[in-house]
């Protein structure tokens, strides 16, 4: 492999790493502050339990969210010096701008919210959580406006002294249209990342009758947060392609490994058989779903990769214009199947949680029926684990997606992605870091998957004895001071933390 | 100023409110294993930072980020060319992110040994590679006309790089044993007070070759950094904590303001050719993007010192060993039972 290769290995490995993390992180921290507010607002001590315990899950995966974080800072310098220089004007300023409106927001406020339970009261602290949620929200915006000004361009000119990209309206950049139709969307799919981790922790303890104050509510919550952001998915995707075929007709050409224009066009569900316009051996096919996916009209014409490689060729000079097809074409599949698939799960189980699951109970064989006073039979509870995974599966693929469906532009239209690497950078350096980067993500994925599995299976603290410590808030003026306890004991109490490292 | 100017001044703002800040957290990290005896000892070490080193490391992805967006040649050619102690820099920085949030969640003393081990790699090693990056910067790399680094890393391998990672090693090492005197009771209070004087019979010999090694045009700075690591040896010996950690504050930020007055108007000089360098202007963004720039910084700065202050004010209280409950961990182990 050259140098290239390597660099473009390294990104999308940290970057899809990166991206697992970061979706659970948006997710969970609204969610978790929702449940917190619940707890404000109601004083119900099982809301205050669900928050506690979903934060620790939270906290688990958000520090492998920012240490991966860091690389992807820095790494556009290290391995892409050649990119940064030529749209460092342009791209600089949305990924500053995130790390001081955003990151300084999340980790600060993060701070007092896992060491200010005994300091702050009741709603500052909870505010605190949701100040997090806002900052993970800003960050996706930002880093999504860099992102998407490499699809598409806008707000910028060339230097024709220096050749490079210059910004010439930020306005421009902050309101692109691909922008506006991402970030939606990688907010509604973070919503189901998060949702689903819920509903999968949540089933796992209700298949056992455990925690059932906390793990109901938490399943409810989950459940319609997941289906409404599908909806959301969905209608922002559909956005998203209608503006993909005008701004990247190559990209939508690829995700149906359609190689000649028609219209109407359809959609193929799978294909067995080649994807380079050969025969295929089968093929699901829906009709016109291309033609409307594409343009909004059940007969628009699809132009296919050929036909697209021929324009581009007149425009950009010779070269070769086309993506790595079987890529674009599954992980567009995988990315809307996994995805919708954890939707099925919610809307499944608040089916059967909910009145019809009375008479659907009765539909089942003997042997798969839920016992008596139950509408969900266990084995469903235990399958809903899995869907944990969906949705981070759809988000990896939509990524792998639209950053392989680009190439082989890094910036469309613009600067090709092999003329981005840092030239002073050997091929042997590269793959020391891509081998670093590798084996030490593997060996934290690991480490995190079994504390998270731990963590969530021991489920939420046990219900506070009545005069517990942490039930009092500060804003009774006594700092957890336990009246009934022994001299000694009574001031160890008041004096330990709530929490500590 | 022209904003070229303003920047650079920004950016030095970022670095040195970086050094100041997480410079206490790496002598912390550094320090786990000299001055936490046991256990609970290194917990109330890792406490005194628990709720604010990630708002510190906030501080390099800022200044990283605010490089690549005011100075985008310099961004490159940094990070291009110091590829791997960047990379070396990641690693650490990495697995100490990782020890602070997992090393209580088992109650196991191998899980929690090999976490700190982490935490003391993840300190000390980025303590002295940002001197060691910073060191070699201000003497200058070999760049050619193309603005490219085009030396190896034999080429970083220099005294000036040495003396600037032994120099922020030392210092960090003592800002965060005043830190930890400042911030702890009992005997890690006591013990962290006679360390810093130890420590401070170091960092003074070493902070002065290298500052006066670097260059002579800023010596008033680099003699007012002296004697403030003097005076915080003082501080420190009678007891004054709170006046010790702004001397050994003060220090850090002089210091870094002789590295960045000696490097002006430069902000990579080249050792091949003067005219090789990257300074203020060659390697600055358009006027339109700083001008942004300048509008976001002057928004939300104070903000985040608004806030970061704040949360230095609820946190203000020292803690001892007394104050740590029982490890997370050790909840969940009930559980399991
Ligand atoms: C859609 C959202 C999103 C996307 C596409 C990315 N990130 Fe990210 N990033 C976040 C959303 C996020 C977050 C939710 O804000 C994180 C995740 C976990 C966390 O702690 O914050 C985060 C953490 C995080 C941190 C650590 C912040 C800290 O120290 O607190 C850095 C430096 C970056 N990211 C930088 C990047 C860069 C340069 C990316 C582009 C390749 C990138 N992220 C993709
Ligand atoms: C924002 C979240 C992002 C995600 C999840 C993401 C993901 C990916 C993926 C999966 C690839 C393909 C990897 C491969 O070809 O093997 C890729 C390629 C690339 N992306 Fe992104 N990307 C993101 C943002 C960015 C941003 C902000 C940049 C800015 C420079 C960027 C620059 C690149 C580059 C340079 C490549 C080319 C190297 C390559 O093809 O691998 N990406 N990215
Ligand atoms: C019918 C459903 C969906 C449609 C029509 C759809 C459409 C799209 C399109 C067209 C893109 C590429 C945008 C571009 O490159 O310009 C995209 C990207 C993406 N999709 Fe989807 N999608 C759907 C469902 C999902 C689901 C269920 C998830 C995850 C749970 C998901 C996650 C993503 C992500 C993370 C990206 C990359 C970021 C971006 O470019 O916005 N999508 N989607």
């Amino acid at each position: 492999m050259d140098q290239l290769d390597l660099a473009r290995w390294q990104f999308g490995i940290t970057t899809v790493y990166h991206y697992i993390f970061v979706p659970l992180t948006i997710g969970l921290s609204a969610l978790t502050a929702t449940l917190e507010t619940a707890y404000v607002r109601t004083g119900k001590e099982h809301y205050k339990r669900a928050a506690k315990f979903w934060g620790k899950l939270f906290l688990i995966n958000f520090a492998i969210g920012v240490a991966t974080g860091l690389v992807q800072e820095f790494q556009f310098g290290m391995a892409w010096s050649d990119y940064s220089r030529y749209v460092g004007d342009v791209f600089g300023a949305p990924l500053a701008i995130e790390a001081l409106l955003a990151f300084f927001l999340e980790s600060t406020f993060l701070g007092l919210w896992i060491f200010g339970w005994d300091r702050l009261p009741r709603w500052v602290h909870a505010a605190c959580m949701w100040i997090v949620a806002v900052g993970t929200m800003l960050s996706a915006y930002f880093i999504l406006a860099a992102n998407s000004w490499m699809q598409h361009p806008v707000g910028y000119r060339i230097n024709p002294e220096s050749g490079r990209a210059e910004l010439t309206d930020f306005v421009a950049v902050l309101t692109n249209s691909t922008l506006l139709s991402a970030f939606p969307h990688v907010l509604f799919a973070c919503f189901m990342t998060g949702a689903a981790l819920m509903i999968g922790v949540s089933a796992w303890h209700l298949s056992r009758r455990r925690h059932v104050e906390v793990m109901r509510p938490s399943f409810k919550l989950a459940s319609w947060v997941m289906l409404v952001a599908a909806v959301g998915v969905v209608l922002s995707g559909d956005m998203q392609a209608r503006i993909m075929t005008e701004q990247q007709p190559m990209k939508m050409a690829a995700a149906e490994a359609l190689y000649d224009t028609v219209a109407p066009a359809s959609f193929s569900i799978f294909t067995v058989g080649s994807l380079d316009g050969g025969d295929e051996i089968l093929s699901i096919r829906v009709p016109r779903l291309l033609s409307f996916m594409a343009t909004g009209t059940w007969d628009g014409e699809v132009e296919g990769i050929n036909d697209v490689q021929r324009e581009e060729r007149a425009q950009y000079g010779e070269g070769d214009y086309r993506p790595i097809v079987p890529v674009t074409y599954w992980s567009f599949r995988l990315m809307i199947g996994f995805g919708l698939l954890a939707a099925v799960v919610a809307a499944g189980l608040l089916a059967l949680t909910g009145p019809p699951g009375r008479w659907i109970r009765k539909l089942w064989p003997r042997r798969l029926r839920p016992s008596d006073g139950e509408t969900v039979p266990r084995w469903v509870w235990r399958a809903a684990v899995w869907a944990i995974p969906l949705p981070i599966l759809g988000n990896s693929f939509g990524w792998i997606f639209t950053e392989m469906g680009r190439q082989p532009w890094v910036v469309y239209g613009m600067l090709r992605t092999a003329d981005g690497v840092s030239p002073s950078v050997p091929a042997s350096t590269v793959s020391l870091s891509l081998t670093v980067f590798t084996l030490l993500y593997a060996v934290l994925g690991v480490i995190e998957f079994r504390l998270l599995r731990t963590y969530a299976k021991a489920g939420p603290e046990a219900p506070a004895p009545a005069r517990d410590p942490d039930d009092d808030g500060p804003d009774d003026g006594d700092d957890g001071h336990r009246p009934d306890a022994g001299e000694n004991a009574d001031e160890s109490a008041e004096r330990q933390l709530a929490f500590a490292y | 100023m022209e904003l070229t100017t303003v920047w650079f001044v920004v950016l030095a703002f970022l670095w040195t409110g970086y050094f100041f800040l997480e410079g206490f957290d790496f002598g912390v990290g550094a320090l786990l294993p000299v001055l936490g005896r046991n256990d609970t000892e290194r917990r109330v070490l890792i406490n005194t930072i628990g709720p604010v080193w990630d708002g510190n490391e906030v501080w390099v992805v800022a200044a990283v980020g605010a490089t690549f967006a005011a100075f985008p040649e310099w961004y490159a050619t940094l990070l291009s060319a110091f590829y791997l102690p960047m990379l070396l820099i990641l690693v650490a920085l990495i697995v100490r992110a990782l020890a602070f949030e997992y090393r209580g969640k088992r109650v196991d003393p191998t899980w929690q040994r090999r976490w700190d081990r982490c935490i003391v790699f993840g300190s000390v090693v980025p303590a002295f590679a940002w001197g060691f990056v910073f060191g070699n910067l201000l003497a200058g790399l070999p760049i050619g006309a193309d603005k490219e680094f085009v030396g190896s890393l034999a080429d970083l391998f220099t005294v000036a790089g040495l003396l600037g990672g032994l120099t922020t090693l030392t210092l960090f090492l003592l800002h965060g044993a005043v830190f930890l005197a400042l911030k702890t009771t009992g005997e890690v209070r006591v013990r962290a007070r006679a360390l810093a004087g130890r420590i401070l019979l170091a960092a003074v010999p070493v902070t002065a070759v290298t500052l006066a090694a670097a260059g002579q045009e800023s010596w008033a700075i680099s003699a007012a950094a002296i004697v403030a690591l003097v005076a915080a040896g003082v501080a420190n010996a009678r007891g004054r904590e709170g006046w010790a950690f702004l001397g050994t504050g003060a220090a850090i930020v002089l210091a870094t303001a002789t590295l960045f007055v000696l490097l002006f108007p430069a902000v990579a000089p080249s050792s091949l050719a003067d005219a090789n360098s990257l300074t203020t202007t060659n390697a600055a963004a358009t006027p339109y993007t700083l001008s942004i720039m300048s509008w976001a910084a002057l928004a939300f700065t104070p903000l985040v010192l608004l806030y970061q202050g704040w949360t230095y004010w609820v946190f203000r209280k020292r803690i001892g060993v007394r104050d740590i409950p029982p490890a997370a961990g050790a909840a969940l182990t009930r559980v399991a039972q």
